[in-house]
């Protein structure tokens, strides 16, 4: 129990958390934006995936670590824009489309993988670049709090700030009214004019651009290179962690924070000699226990909500 | 000579399942007068409004606003022509406040942000203008359903309707919240406006339109000055008989009672009355008919004898051979060999991509004959199936396609096949031939009387009272929750006098409230 609190109580500790949350909450927040507009994207991990992979090839022939990411961010949104385009305008079932992404995603990447590099498992033989890390000046110089939050991957930061950029997109825009509109209430949405497919078809784009951050964090920041099925399930984590932080932006971002430690923690304990495989189930055991905290308080809250009319 | 504000020409509507709502339907609205259309449920009434509105194009017929013809394709543009509209079932975001509401599709901006202080600001200056006091900042999830609809109707005034459509605004206000929205309506007709008031209860039409305009099964019956006619008229108008049916019964001995109501009082979660001891009895070989314009506690009725308990019962017990149904499920009352034949055939009577033999099957597919062992019998089915189809002359390609494909009346001939061919003890049939031709629907009341002449007892609830007083041993007419009319001889019972009873203006005085007790 006491090496358990040596592991847990350190900066390294509180910093690892915030390097794993990183791509679950660029994910979430994806997936936050498209469930607020009514249209659930199960693809999330398989657009993880193929940003990753899109991330490191793009760098590696154009040798720039920020075109790298831009092609990420492509990658998934346009992933992203296939499923919409099937999903709204043939009306495949959103389902269907996204488990479809999932499994081309495994596959494809590699596949491409071994075109492009004559390996199956991992890109080490293409010269791809990573993401610059960052010191933040003064902040670095302060005890605890410098160690914990300075020096991470500038993904790390756009994370964060992209937790507010969300917030503020959902709850200050038009478009964030609308989106809302159109998951509640699709019929009052259209009766006054807005377009209920346009706006699904912004908010999957977005999902993916979010995610393919997330993949591109990945390959360009957690690791250096990509590895078959690195994404390992974090796309399904960022959903339940969107479902789990009720669809709110502030929510979102700490039920990621949440798993993110679940991870952290997972990593973490292999230092000690508790079976690695037990360890790697933690992350999803987490999600379990999390989803069930949540479905029990959503029932009370539903049956306070039925019984309140004849309290009235 | 006033000219038109908004003028319909010979409007045809034919969908596309071959149902004809409306038939060379005219309609003329005059500036700045308070129009109700009125007719039935079925009537065609809410197809008329949608073509008005631009939601659905009619098959024929023109629409011109002030001589000048137009197209309107999309509500968005009927709105631009001035045209707002308050349907029934609110369009409301709940978790959104009035003002967000008020301004979804036309948001006011400042920079990239949407600014809800001038949202807010627009919300309070139209409230204020057309004297309708509502809290922007409120949560509509938290107004009450009278608020709801001023918001609504703000809405379209934000937006510039010169012309409001209401589609039967009152059917969800209580009495005082009416009382309100009729004289939030006179006010905008003083302020210009133009109304349409679409409803189906005359003393509410009467009180506040200028100018009527009565559908009847798809037609219009024409237009009327409100003082020109009276109640009778217009209910006559309204429920008139187009063909007359004749079938030849012979009036047989009444056996035992198999279902019996007593004293059943139901009521919705806000403790309002959905049905007021309601009590009577069915007896076998008998078929007792049901009026009443819809939404008046027969669908609560109907629900309470088969199963689905909508509301709260607060007493009263209805049995089936002797046995309580009202806790029981529906495979239990089932087993008491209660057949239904639910109003929509699309949602409830049928599973649409599923085929005729597995549709007709789904009441008894647990039943020995057709299994084997713990598989279902094919061969057997395939018979049934046939054998039912050829019987019941479903036109189709055989039983395995799929029911979702068939028309309308060879839809609800399959499940009249289904729910007749068990012999079943008691029949609830509800609405058996809406929407369907003819041919299928004399076909239909055969069968009923056929199952009569077999001794099943009948709960007929139908809007056809061509059908209703033919068929119907009794005929009992339900007014807002209450049994108000009770007629032993329904064939000698005029259409006019029927009307007067459904419509509230008249009722029995001493009906024996205790009527199941009379019977059994």
């Amino acid at each position: 129990m006491n090496s358990l609190l040596n592991v847990i109580l350190t900066t390294d500790f509180a910093f690892s958390v915030l390097r794993v949350t990183t791509p679950i909450l660029f994910a979430a927040l994806g997936a936050l934006i498209s469930n607020r507009a009514g249209i659930i994207n199960i693809g999330m991990e398989g657009i993880m995936l193929v940003s990753a992979l899109t991330g490191v090839i793009v760098s590696a022939y154009t040798h720039s670590a920020w075109v790298g990411l831009l092609g990420a961010a492509l990658a998934g949104t346009l992933i992203a824009g296939i499923l919409a385009f099937f999903t709204l305008k043939f009306k495949t079932h959103i389902i269907l489309g996204g488990v479809a992404i999932n499994m081309f995603a495994s596959g494809g990447t590699v596949f491409i993988l071994y075109l492009l590099s004559g390996d199956k498992g991992s890109s080490t033989s293409l010269a791809s670049k990573v993401l610059p890390s960052v010191e933040i000046p003064l902040l670095k110089d302060i005890p605890v709090l410098g160690p914990i939050l300075s020096g991470h991957h500038i993904l790390t930061y756009f994370s964060i700030i992209a937790v507010f950029a969300v917030y503020y997109l959902l709850n200050r825009t038009p478009l964030g009214l609308r989106i809302r509109s159109v998951g509640e209430n699709p019929h009052a949405a259209q009766s006054v004019g807005v377009s209920v497919i346009k706006i699904q078809y912004i908010a999957l784009l977005l999902s993916g651009f979010f995610a393919g951050l997330g993949g591109a964090y990945m390959s360009m920041g957690y690791l250096s290179l990509f590895t078959r099925d690195m994404v390992a399930g974090r796309g399904w984590i960022a959903i339940a962690a969107e479902s789990m932080g009720r669809s709110t932006t502030a929510g979102t971002a700490l039920t990621s924070l949440l798993f993110g430690a679940a991870d952290a923690l997972a990593n973490a304990l292999q230092v000690l000699k508790i079976p690695a495989e037990l360890i790697g189930t933690l992350p999803y055991v987490a999600t379990v226990i999390g989803l069930l905290v949540y479905a029990v308080s959503e029932t009370r809250k539903k049956n306070r909500k039925l019984k309140s009319p004849a309290a009235k | 000579m006033q000219s038109a504000l908004l003028e319909m020409r010979g409007i045809t509507k034919v969908y596309p399942n071959g149902v004809v709502a409306n038939q060379d339907v005219q309609f003329s609205l005059r500036e700045g007068e308070i129009h109700a259309i009125a007719g039935e449920n079925g009537a065609g009434k809410s197809t008329l409004m949608k073509i008005m509105f631009g939601m659905e194009e009619p098959s024929d017929g023109q629409i011109l606003i002030r001589g000048e013809q137009v197209k309107l394709q999309s509500p968005q543009d009927a709105i631009d022509r001035g045209i707002g509209m308050v349907h029934q079932h609110f369009m409301l975001v709940p978790s959104f406040t009035v003002a967000e509401n008020m301004v979804l599709g036309m948001e006011p901006r400042k920079g990239t942000s949407f600014n809800y202080a001038e949202a807010v600001r627009l919300t309070e200056e139209t409230a204020r203008k057309y004297n309708l006091a509502v809290n922007a900042r409120a949560k509509v999830e938290d107004l009450t359903v009278g608020m709801k609809q001023k918001v609504e109707i703000l809405k379209a005034l934000l937006r510039g309707a010169k012309i409001l459509i209401l589609d039967e605004p009152t059917a969800v206000l209580t009495p005082q919240e009416t009382e309100e929205l009729f004289h939030e309506l006179q006010q905008l007709k003083t302020q210009g406006h133009t109304i349409v008031f679409i409803s189906h209860k005359l003393k509410e039409v009467k009180a506040i339109c200028d100018r009527i305009t009565i559908l009847r099964g798809g037609r219009s019956e024409g237009v009327f000055d409100m003082s020109d006619v009276s109640e009778q008229e217009i209910s006559r108008l309204m429920v008139g008989r187009d063909v007359v049916l004749k079938y030849d019964k012979e009036r047989l001995s009444a056996g035992e009672a198999v279902l019996s109501v007593d004293r059943l009082n139901v009521q919705d979660s806000l403790g309002k009355a959905l049905l007021s001891d309601i009590s009577f009895a069915v007896q076998a070989g008998q078929i007792v008919g049901i009026a009443g314009v819809e939404g008046n506690g027969q669908t609560e009725l109907i629900h309470a004898l088969t199963g689905g308990l909508s509301g709260v019962l607060s007493s009263g017990a209805v049995q089936v051979a002797g046995r309580d149904i009202l806790a029981a499920d529906i495979l239990a009352i089932r087993g008491l060999g209660v057949s239904y034949i639910p109003e929509d055939r699309m949602r409830q009577g049928s599973a649409g991509d599923a085929s005729i033999a597995d549709n007709l099957i789904s009441i008894r597919y647990r039943s020995k004959e057709l299994n084997q062992g713990p598989l279902l019998n094919g061969k057997k089915i395939a018979k049934l199936a046939a054998a039912l189809v050829e019987e019941f002359k479903v036109r189709c390609s055989g039983p395995r396609q799929p029911i979702g494909m068939l028309s309308g009346g060879n839809m609800q001939k399959v499940v009249v096949a289904r729910e007749c061919s068990t012999g079943p003890q008691l029949l609830i049939a509800e609405q058996p031939t809406r929407g369907v031709d003819i041919g299928a629907a004399q076909f239909i009341h055969q069968k009923l009387l056929e199952l009569r002449g077999n001794g099943c007892a009948t709960v007929l609830v139908s809007a056809d009272l061509n059908e209703i007083l033919e068929l119907s041993d009794r005929l009992l007419v339900m007014y807002e929750g209450q049994i108000v009319a009770c007629f032993e001889e329904p064939s000698k019972v005029s259409e006019e006098e029927l009307g007067l009873y459904m419509l509230g203006i008249k009722r029995q005085d001493n009906l024996p409230t205790g009527r199941a007790a009379e019977h059994v």
